[in-house]
């Protein structure tokens, strides 16, 4: 297939068909819309289910239930709608269940606006839903790079038997780019999904029970151990990220999404004016790219980072850099979106910017 | 031409401007060029005028925003004046001469009033302005062939508006026309 | 020696975990009776709800999910909507159902979705310890209406097959008790016809079930049989709001 121009929301849609998405249920929210109005046009057509709930709450529980009858799942929503999700994504979690979530961020808290943010990355990478669980989160910079991630997401989801999130801001969403949807996905193995709850006749002899309560203490723990044996496993073998302009960089730029295309453009102006700075691009949020860090040159004079929010992945740049290097901190949020210039200039005054 | 355009086109509600930009990104990616459109969206969307933000490219776009563009693309007034001042050098500034009548100066910038709406008019359809400008801009820029600019209008009228193609394709010719009669030349 | 009675095959062997005297068992085994003889146990999926039936996936003998409180009629609609042959229904008390999770299920009896739920109405929070219920009776004393339910704080008890007979998607409903053997019979049947409507597609069905709870009422298990005669069947009257299929017949 040749490249075509698509928005965002649609790409996404179109994604998680070409990801064999079985069953999408959601609620409307600004700025993700066009992601239900394309699959409710296109997965009805083919026989697939699409429902829109009277909640956000519901919807998330509907994914539950058809992720426990071992359908590949989806919803979507933006930050205030997947507040709301956070119960029901804290019980798939803790009940090992697959889907794919889709947060396409806008400015917060509260309401907030409608604008493009990144202000959910402790929403995503935290959560607010109860108990010692965790996302696989993705955090693609551009429309191709969201459709090859959510193409695989279910894959990955299914693999793990975990929720994954793809977070976008609200740009990512509304913007239209050339994009082409032929991309192999890498192929893993997948095993039956025995587990389902589809009826004994699926599987005689066994009932299957999708269940998140262990009234026993013991028991209860030796869940938590094995859900945190399931993160290390991920941790080892699902951190992605991007290294750019690493040979020697006088300052290096953490930065994701759109933000970190607008630091591609903030490098380019400054080696014009001959000044080298990397980024470390991290496209899994969690398993968040520790490792990365640890490829900074000791002589670098700072990393800073970069967000459309307050400094929330502040916190894992500072973990991951343990004290080694002075780090600063660029934001912009409720929508405002910086353009390159200004990224320039942060640099350009680092000292400024150093996190006491 | 330039190897990266940044255009930034802006109007009322209703005079084309989403479609102009749209028009532009479909043709870059039919072309296999890089094409990047988003609306205005955020908060440079108060003050009753829509606008959106263009890049078209030969490699892999950066950033979406841009601070300066290339070219600016001008249905009305407010939005000249919204956004003259932040064009690069060397430039180019086309707007709409039957709504703005004084003479536009911006320095090192090439600065065209086209009246697009008393041309379109003339064809008999004033819906079409926002096609003699395009004509006015490709002319301009050479960014892209005809074939492929008809191929996307076409696409963009489908079966219901079919009847349209001749009327909008003339409006380019147009467009074209009046910039060649200028004698200017830019790209 | 013939065997004249054994336990259904619709419930596992696991022993339940209600208090002496409530009436929970007696829907257990009403509805593992139903899903026997209209030969669906196999394809079954029971939703547990939070309340005291949290454990319900533990004892009827088919395919199970637990849901978060009140959210058991969304979870159902995920399941059938992607499963639409197989069997779904919601077991589910009266703070779960009608209280936090009155949205959910009245939505899904909106959308018709093809489900059956079976809702415990027993006037009270039993798992928690004994709170008032949106179902608690005027003057009913619970941990948190000591001096009984009154109508200016409270409002008055929420009557949910009243509330449900208006709503277009609902093929079945009725309202039951089982506080003596000729309505436990009568339970039976409804239960059995609800889950017979499903697996005929028509619609959501519903089966409200007076239901004692002796320990959070603080009365002896008999005399909580005799308080749904006296107490609850006077403000809960018993009987069929809707049955799509009769009137399906009459038309």
């Amino acid at each position: 297939m040749a490249k075509v121009l698509m928005k965002g929301n649609e790409a996404i849609a179109l994604a998680a068909i070409k990801g064999g998405v079985d069953a999408f249920y959601g609620y409307p929210i600004t700025p993700q819309n066009e992601v239900p109005e394309y699959l409710s046009k296109h997965l009805l057509a083919n026989g697939k289910v699409f429902l829109q709930a009277e909640s956000e709450v519901a919807a998330i529980n509907m994914v539950y239930g058809a992720a426990g009858a071992g359908k590949r799942v989806m919803t979507s929503s933006s930050s205030p709608g997947i507040a709301l999700k956070q119960e029901g994504i804290s019980y798939i979690a803790a009940a090992e269940l697959p889907c794919v979530i889709v947060s396409v961020m806008r400015g917060g808290p509260g309401l907030g606006g409608i604008q493009p943010s990144q202000a959910d990355y402790y929403q995503a990478t935290r959560g607010g839903g109860n108990g010692d669980y965790q996302l696989i989160v993705y955090a693609p910079e551009s429309i191709q790079e969201t459709i090859d991630i959510m193409k695989e997401s279910f894959d990955i989801a299914d693999y793990y038997r975990n929720p994954v999130m793809v977070l976008v801001d609200g740009l990512i969403g509304q913007m239209m780019e050339s994009v082409d949807f032929d991309k192999p996905v890498k192929e893993r193995f997948l095993p039956e999904k025995d587990w389902a709850t589809n009826g004994t006749m699926n599987h005689p002899g066994k009932r299957n029970i999708a269940n998140s309560l262990q009234i026993d203490p013991k028991a209860l723990e030796q869940h938590n151990i094995h859900l945190q044996e399931k993160y290390n496993t991920v941790k080892k073998n699902e951190v992605r990220y991007e290294l750019i302009n690493f040979d020697d960089p006088e300052y290096v730029i953490v930065a994701y999404g759109t933000m970190a295309r607008i630091c591609r453009s903030a490098i380019e102006l400054l080696e014009k004016e001959g000044i080298s700075v990397g980024m470390i691009r991290p496209i899994s949020l969690f398993p968040y790219p520790k490792e990365a860090f640890a490829k900074i040159p000791d002589k670098a004079k700072g990393i800073l980072t970069c967000e459309l929010s307050q400094g929330q992945m502040l916190d894992d740049v500072l973990i991951a850099n343990n004290g080694k290097h002075k780090v600063g901190f660029f934001g912009r949020s409720g929508g405002m979106l910086p353009d390159p210039e200004e990224i320039v200039e942060a640099i350009k005054n680092f000292n400024e910017r150093v996190v006491k | 031409m330039k190897k990266t355009s940044n255009v930034k086109v802006a109007g009322f509600g209703g005079q084309g401007v989403m479609m102009f930009g749209q028009v532009l990104a479909y043709s870059a990616t039919k072309d296999e060029l890089f094409g990047l459109w988003f609306p205005s969206y955020g908060p440079e969307t108060r003050g009753g005028t829509a606008n959106c933000s263009v890049i078209v490219s030969d490699k892999q776009i950066n950033s979406p925003v841009f601070k300066n563009a290339d070219h600016l693309v001008a249905f009305n007034l407010p939005s000249l004046e919204k956004f003259r001042t932040k064009v690069e050098k060397d430039g180019l500034i086309l707007y709409n001469g039957s709504l703005i009548k004084d003479d536009v100066k911006e320095d090192n910038i090439l600065c065209i009033g086209v009246p697009v709406n008393d041309i379109a008019n003339d064809l008999g359809n004033v819906r079409v302005a926002n096609m003699v400008m395009m004509g006015a801009y490709l002319e301009l820029t050479k960014l892209f062939s005809d074939e492929t600019i008809e191929a996307i209008i076409k696409k963009f009228l489908g079966e219901r508006k079919a009847d349209l193609l001749d009327i909008n394709m003339k409006a380019i010719e147009k467009g074209k026309a009046f910039i060649k009669d200028l004698g200017v030349n830019y790209a | 020696m013939t065997v004249k009675y054994e336990k259904t095959k619709g419930l596992t062997d696991k022993p339940l975990s209600y208090c002496p005297g409530c009436t929970h068992g007696i829907v257990h085994k009403l509805v593992g009776e139903s899903l026997v003889e209209l030969d669906i146990l196999d394809r079954a999926i029971a939703i547990a709800s939070v309340g005291c039936s949290v454990f319900s996936y533990q004892f009827f003998n088919c395919d199970a999910q637990q849901a978060p409180h009140g959210r058991a009629c969304a979870e159902a609609t995920g399941i059938k909507r992607v499963l639409p042959d197989n069997i779904v229904f919601t077991y589910q008390g009266d703070g779960d159902l009608a209280s936090i999770g009155i949205a959910e299920t009245i939505h899904a009896a909106n959308r018709g979705e093809n489900i059956t739920v079976i809702f415990i109405n027993n006037a009270i929070y039993g798992m928690t310890g004994g709170q008032m219920a949106p179902t608690s009776l005027i003057g009913q004393k619970t941990t948190t209406s000591q001096d009984g339910r009154n109508q200016a704080d409270h409002g008055n008890p929420i009557k949910i097959s009243e509330m449900f007979k208006t709503i277009e998607g609902v093929a079945y409903l009725e309202r039951v008790a089982v506080n003596n053997p000729k309505n436990v019979i009568r339970a039976k049947k409804a239960i059995k016809k609800a889950f017979k409507y499903q697996k005929e597609k028509r619609g959501f069905t519903m089966i409200e079930v007076l239901s004692s709870c002796p320990v959070n009422w603080g009365m002896k298990p008999v005399d909580a049989l005799k308080w749904i005669e006296s107490d609850m069947i006077p403000n809960y009257p018993l009987g069929v709001f809707k049955d799509k299929g009769a009137d399906d017949e009459k038309n």
